[in-house]
């Protein structure tokens, strides 16, 4: 059975998906990423499907059960580069992807996780600031 | 009117690739547009998906039609496994009797021009779709 490759680029997880997965290898896909999000601590996968011609009901699902289970795991999932007839056709089967963010290309889908990871990291200091502030007043 | 179909026995997983391959090289032989390529192929893998998970498995025929005005494609979905026991029911958006998300068959149905089904308890199922080009 055919394998999709998974590469690790600095602080993010990314999948480009080359191949017409049967479904066997897109259920394989979703284990061997939520082994990688643990190993590596990565906190942002990118999915790249700008070479899939279809995306049918069980490759939309597995999409959506990569992005849950990533989020579990502290990490923010983004599929990138869907094709304007697979969004039209996706839309028409019925499955809007509810819960799955979406970039137009994998630059973008990587620009997008690290403005959230700022954002999340910004919020922590602020948070920390806060504790030391009040740590401070409560000094005599 | 044909010139001559071909067949695809659906038993594994890898047949269901199959099947969108040769649906997909008979779309852009018949000129499709890309977007009607896509949404026929999606529809093909679906029904191929349902003979093999729910028919246990069986055929595909895939073969090209012409009504005098437009050229098609016709494609046949045959299995000989339990049936389908409440056809309107199985054509509602999410139900399921498996563990999919239950859009196989009515999402197929909507992504086609035309929509065959004929199946009976104990029998089997055969799903006729047809697609024209505009």
């Amino acid at each position: 059975m055919e394998r999709v490759p998974i590469l690790k680029i600095g602080e993010i997880l990314l999948v480009s998906i080359q191949i017409d997965m049967e479904d066997q290898v897109a259920l394989q896909l979703q284990e061997d990423l939520a082994e990688r999000v643990v190993a590596t601590g990565c906190h942002g996968v990118v999915i790249d499907i700008s070479a899939l011609d279809i995306v049918d009901s069980f490759v939309g699902r597995t999409l959506a059960t990569i992005a849950s289970i990533s989020r579990v795991l502290d990490a923010e999932t983004v599929v990138v580069g869907m094709r304007p007839a697979v969004a039209i056709t996706l839309v028409e089967l019925g499955l809007s992807l509810p819960g799955i963010r979406t970039a137009l290309n994998v630059e973008l889908g990587m620009a997008l996780l690290a403005r959230d990871r700022e954002a999340a990291g910004a919020l922590d200091f602020a948070a920390l600031d806060e504790e030391a502030t009040s740590a401070a007043v409560d000094e005599p | 009117m044909s010139d001559g179909a071909e067949r695809i026995e659906i038993g594994t997983d890898q047949d269901v690739v199959r099947v969108r391959q040769l649906v997909r090289t008979v779309a852009v032989a018949v000129k499709l547009s890309l977007v009607d390529q896509t949404k026929l192929v999606t529809a093909a893998s679906e029904l191929a998906r349902n003979t093999l998970v729910y028919g246990g498995g069986g055929s595909v025929e895939v073969d090209r039609v012409d009504n005098g005005r437009r050229q098609g494609i016709r494609i046949v979905f045959a299995d000989r496994g339990p049936g389908i026991a409440d056809l309107d029911l199985a054509l509602t958006d999410g139900y399921t009797t498996g563990n999919g998300l239950g859009l196989g068959l009515s999402g197929a149905r909507r992504l086609v021009d035309e929509f065959a089904i004929d199946t009976a308890v104990g029998r089997g199922t055969t799903v006729t779709v047809t697609k024209w080009c505009r």
